[in-house]
């Protein structure tokens, strides 16, 4: 037990990592399937009160995108990076612990908002954030969000940026400086290079919101106007501040689940991925482009007709990049011995479910036409083809392959495509219909919906196509829990895959390598063209490698952060400065502990 | 996935089966018709898209399965025309949804010609004020137009931000405090159009609808005028009378605004509420039960109204109500 | 200098890997600056999209005073030559010097810090508090922003003198030094940008 508060190794994180954003996970889809129960009917539904829904839609958008989608990525940065740059452990082993203590503690002081009601002498048991994921201005004002529920969202969101911001300069500096000797950048698997690019969205993109939670705390804490109308601020400016924060933050998501399949494909395949260096620098050119086009959130803001059309412009320009990967998985494909794993049907779900989600995308773009679809259910079936169809799928890809390298364990190929064809059918059911309730009407946000829209039946099969996805996600957890109790049968390379993580025992040895390979190709572990496969590695280390042993420091450090939250949100000075003292003590004695690479 | 685009293709071709006062597929004004345009435009070249691209991929998924005893596949990198095709074709294909898009933005700015007709909409938590400024006259919920007229529509909030949709008619937009945001809209057939608020404003969002009426120029002035008059004094003697008394002494005074009997600025002026086909945010039909229940218990009905529970007794209720329903 | 080549296996080996030749903390520190680039530049957006929006006075011309900050913005200058002078002095070893080039550049950084004070007080007597109008909110939170990197930058510099006269700093350790050097430079840089964009162009 200690030695997991206290690991830095990043194969332990990244299992933490797993385990705290699955569990996430299945709480954000709790909150979805009663959100869907209430919307069967029309007319006040289920009978969900409408302050209860908003928290819930609250709290599902937060807690997917920062509690479950980025930190499941995380887990399989952490895991999977040294191992495929051939590297013994990330540049700061100890701030990567750091990131993850963080994340969990942010993670359940957001969530402890469900409980917290009679602390503020609410009269209700929760208090959770209930004004949107994107906590528009100026409803998030102390005037219109009297209670300590926003708190609680601006200051959880704050403590987890830091996570994010941490994690972010972690990984560029492995990926950057820790390679293993003739790992040329065109040499990386795609996985890694589209986590380098993630982390320097996180990096510049984080610093934006966490200026618009800060002014906005200020706001609410102290009184200034910066999004209070009555004192000249303008609710606007926090739009423009959150979604050049918000659109970045999407490709954050999509990134390491593209990066995923650009993995699995050519693996069951057995080709090469056709296109390596189109299908890298497309993921540049993405997150480059990413900055331009974030005001494609606010269509029917006002911004006037010039802003429009330049956001238009600029947001049709990035379906480029995206189509033109689509095209090389096509390519990657073609050609291939393609075996029908249940991690290569995630991976063909991927392809054939986000060319949906990027085609309504691409009805967004026009800005007059999305004046009609903007609000609606039918940006909530865009962003659940591209998140759910997407990035999730690209995760459960990643899991199914990558489960046996990390535990050492297969999991069920007969479970996994069960759970496979059940969230396909589930998925569409639930979104396929908002495409059109949206068009025929119905808005987003909503607790309940009148009858006479004609949308009763689409709500019907979305909430059907819900519960199916969440059926569908138990199968895939027993899958997980059972393999708890097999023995660590797992080969080297299961899969026969071309990358360095596939030449080192599963679960791999402490150390990673026993000796740091000296790689020539891109794909060290196939024969290609130019090159043999790389002679396997010895079984035992030639010289005793030395392994750092594990620090309390970056959990202690970790608690400071909530400790402050806590003060402030109760607005006890004291325990703020208790939280600052923890942060100052925690970060010097981490400073000054001997602890060696 | 066959059936749900030919059921999708029925809806795009202007719907069958049910009625949907909000579907953005009946347009019925210049600005919902560009609108129905550019999306069409669209929704096509997207079919297309969707139908060459998931065929290619079923195409890959059969044609490459794995068979045993078969040779190692080409290991093909890459191929610099295909790439370059399939950067063009896309970019090609958005130049053609790009050029209308500039154009439709342009052309639906929301700038109405000189001498459109100008309603000032201002968004409130839970319902909506309209401003006739040269007019003199104000709606509330129901908002009244000519047909063949163009509109200016101004749109502004007093609180926190909203958006006015009424799908047929055209595109939302955003009221925001402090600022004034533009539609401009000319109606090409009278009729009954329902909208509702499209951004999340608080607790009862989803209960902020509206209705809007198109009307011939003769129903319209008539509704002018009928908005312009004094409320008729209730008969003596009469239920609305007695009505009038009670609510003159009860809470209504505070939040309401009748003419010549109270001043209230909270909620919405009821001078012609007898003349809305709806109440409360055009939640429920304007009839006697439902002002009966709204008026004992507005939170229960719409959570965070800021109308409290009243306490009245029964003939006191039906006295207001009657009172209510005379204010045409 | 390419590190995918036999010496780089044996730096390896040794366990000093570094592809692309640099420090990571060095890199580390480096992503951070440009992540605070972002952080500042949100808010100093944020401060230019709200001038001459405040609906209530004090407004900055009438209560900015350019001579007083130009000192401090020199001071803050003469700080970072310091910082320039340590790192000298503690890469060749002499830590006599070093020693005072770092408690210079504290010291340097406190005055500014004092100066910080000073005016703020002075702003809030004259009617500029955080809440007074947009012009206060902004320039509070930017600069109160930046003052708070100066303090830790000056609490980091006294570690680090406290460090030399325990003996414990040297040119071994140098690269400490050298990232403390970015930091403050980095913090001065801001300075110039806010000082530039807040008081001189009105």
């Amino acid at each position: 037990m200690k030695s997991w508060l206290t690991t830095t190794d990043h194969k332990r994180i990244g299992l933490l990592y797993f385990w705290t954003a699955f569990g996430f996970f299945l709480i954000g889809g709790l909150e979805a399937l009663i959100i869907r129960a209430q919307l069967i009917k029309p007319d006040g539904g289920l009978g969900v009160s409408a302050e209860t829904f908003n928290q819930l839609f609250t709290m599902h958008g937060t807690t997917m995108v920062f509690l479950a989608l980025m930190p499941l990525s995380a887990a399989f940065f952490n895991f999977i990076i040294p191992l495929q740059i051939g590297a013994r452990d990330v540049a700061f082993p100890r701030l990567n612990a750091f990131s993850y203590w963080v994340f969990l503690l942010g993670g359940l002081f957001l969530n402890a908002s469900f409980l917290a009601g009679p602390l503020f002498g609410a009269d209700r048991l929760s208090v959770a954030p209930d004004a949107g994921w994107f906590g528009y201005a100026n409803l998030t004002s102390r005037q219109f969000s009297p209670g300590p529920n926003v708190d609680f969202w601006l200051l959880g969101l704050q403590i987890l940026g830091i996570a994010s911001l941490a994690a972010g300069f972690n990984f560029i500096v492995t990926i950057l400086n820790m390679r293993a000797p003739g790992m040329r950048m065109l040499r990386l698997p795609v996985f890694t290079w589209m986590t380098l690019v993630t982390q320097f969205l996180i990096i510049t993109a984080f610093p934006v919101i966490t200026v618009a939670l800060v002014l906005l705390m200020f706001d609410r804490f102290f009184g200034t106007h910066f999004f209070v109308p009555q004192g000249g601020g303008d609710p606007i400016l926090w739009q423009h501040l959150f979604w050049m924060f918000g659109h970045p933050e999407v490709y954050i998501l999509i990134l390491p689940a593209m990066g995923v399949i650009s993995e699995v494909l050519p693996t069951f395949s057995r080709k090469p991925l056709f296109g390596y260096t189109v299908v890298v620098y497309s993921g540049v050119v993405i997150a480059f482009l990413g900055w331009s086009v974030w005001s494609h959130h606010m269509f029917s803001s006002g911004l006037g007709p010039i802003a429009d059309s330049v956001f238009a412009g600029t947001t049709m320009l990035i379906a480029i990049p995206t189509g033109v990967k689509i095209f090389n998985w096509i390519g990657t494909l073609w050609g291939g011995q393609i075996r029908f794993t249940t991690s290569m049907l995630f991976a063909l779900g991927f392809i054939a479910m986000f060319i949906i989600g990027g085609l309504s995308g691409v009805s967004h773009a026009s800005a007059p036409a999305d004046l009609q679809q903007t609000d609606t259910y039918y940006v909530v079936a865009h962003i659940h083809y591209v998140l759910f169809g997407g990035t999730i799928l690209g995760l459960f890809a990643g899991m199914y392959y990558w489960w046996p390298k990390m535990t050492g364990r297969m999991l069920s190929e007969t479970l996994g495509k069960l759970h496979f064809w059940l969230t396909i059918i589930g998925m569409n059911l639930a979104f396929f219909p908002m495409h059109f309730s949206g068009l025929l009407g119905m808005p987003r946000r909503i607790y309940t919906y009148s009858s006479e829209l004609g949308v009763s039946r689409f709500n019907e099969l979305s909430t059907i196509g819900a519960f199916i996805i969440g059926i569908a996600t138990l199968v895939f957890f027993w899958n997980l829990l059972r393999t708890r109790w097999q023995p660590i049968t797992a080969p080297n390379n299961p899969w026969g895959g071309s990358t360095l993580e596939w030449a080192i025992p599963s679960p791999p040895p402490v150390y990673n390598f026993t000796v740091i390979p000296t790689v020539a190709s891109r794909m060290p572990l196939w024969r290609t063209e130019r090159h043999a496969p790389m002679t396997p590695l010895p079984e035992q280390p030639p010289a005793p490698i030395h392994v750092p042993g594990g620090s309390w420091w970056p959990m202690i450090t970790a608690t400071g952060l909530p400790i402050m939250a806590i003060g402030a949100i109760s607005r006890t000075l004291p325990i703020v400065f208790v939280g600052v003292a923890v942060l100052v003590v925690g970060i010097y004695r981490w400073a000054f502990e001997p602890f060696e690479m | 996935m066959r059936l749900a685009l030919a059921a999708l293709l029925l809806l795009v071709a202007g719907c069958v089966g049910g009625h949907h006062p909000q579907t953005i597929f009946a347009p019925r004004s210049d600005f919902s018709h560009e609108l129905d345009g550019l999306f069409k435009n669209i929704f096509w070249w997207a079919v297309v898209v969707f139908l060459l691209v998931e065929t290619l991929l079923l195409i890959a998924i059969a044609r490459f399965r794995a068979r045993p005893g078969a040779p190692e596949p080409k290991p093909i990198h890459g191929h610099t025309v295909l790439e370059i095709g399939w950067t063009l074709a896309p970019a090609l294909i958005l130049v053609f949804i790009a050029v209308p898009t500039m154009r439709t933005v342009f052309d639906t700015a929301g700038r109405a010609p000189e001498g459109a007709l100008r309603v000032q909409v201002i968004g409130h938590q839970w319902w909506w004020e309209y401003r006739y400024p040269t007019l003199s006259i104000s709606a509330y919920n129901e908002l009244h137009v000519p047909v063949g007229t163009p509109i200016q529509v101004e749109l502004t909030s007093g609180d926190v931000i909203h958006s006015f949709w009424v799908p047929a008619l055209g595109g939302k937009r955003d009221l925001i405090q402090g600022r004034t945001n533009r539609i401009a809209f000319k109606a090409d057939s009278t009729g009954e159009y329902w909208g509702q608020c499209a951004e999340f404003c608080g607790a009862s969002h989803a209960n902020m609808r509206l209705r809007v009426f198109v009307q011939t120029d003769s129903q319209f002035q008539r509704w002018v005028d009928g908005q312009r008059a004094s409320p008729a004094t209730p008969a003596k003697g009469s239920p609305a009378e007695a009505g009038q008394a009670v609510f003159k002494r009860s809470a209504c005074i505070g939040c309401h605004t009748i003419e010549g009997v109270a001043q209230g600025k909270v909620g919405p002026d009821l001078t012609h509420v007898a003349g809305r086909t709806t109440i409360a945010g055009a939640l429920f039909p304007n009839t006697t039960e439902s002002l009966h229940r709204w008026i004992m218990n507005a939170p229960s009905l719409k959570p965070g109204a800021l109308m409290p529970p009243q306490n009245l007794s029964p003939q006191d209720l039906d006295a207001i109500v009657a009172y209510l329903q005379s204010l045409k | 200098m390419r590190y995918d080549t036999q010496e780089h296996a044996a730096a390896v080996a040794h366990g000093h890997a570094s592809f692309m030749g640099l420090d990571n903390r060095k890199m580390a520190f480096w992503a951070f600056i440009g992540s605070e680039c972002l952080l500042f530049g949100s808010l100093i957006s944020t401060y230019l999209v709200y001038k001459g929006r405040s609906l209530t006075g004090p407004f900055p011309h009438e209560i900015l005073n350019i001579p007083f900050t130009s000192f401090s913005t020199f001071d803050l200058l003469m700080s970072s030559l310091a910082m320039v002078l340590a790192l000298a002095a503690v890469q060749r070893g002499d830590m006599k010097q070093g020693k005072i080039w770092l408690f210079v550049t504290a010291l340097l950084g406190l005055v500014f810090l004092g100066g910080q004070y000073w005016e703020f007080s002075h702003f809030v007597r004259e009617g500029l508090g955080l809440t007074t109008n947009l012009f206060g909110s902004t320039f509070f939170v930017l600069t109160g922003t930046h003052g708070a990197h100066v303090t830790v930058g000056v609490i980091w510099l006294l570690t680090l003198w406290v460090q030399a006269l325990r003996g414990k700093l040297g040119p071994a350790n140098a690269m400490t030094v050298e990232i403390t050097g970015l930091y403050w430079h980095f913090v001065d840089v801001v300075w110039i940008v806010i000082f530039t964009v807040v008081y001189l162009i009105q």
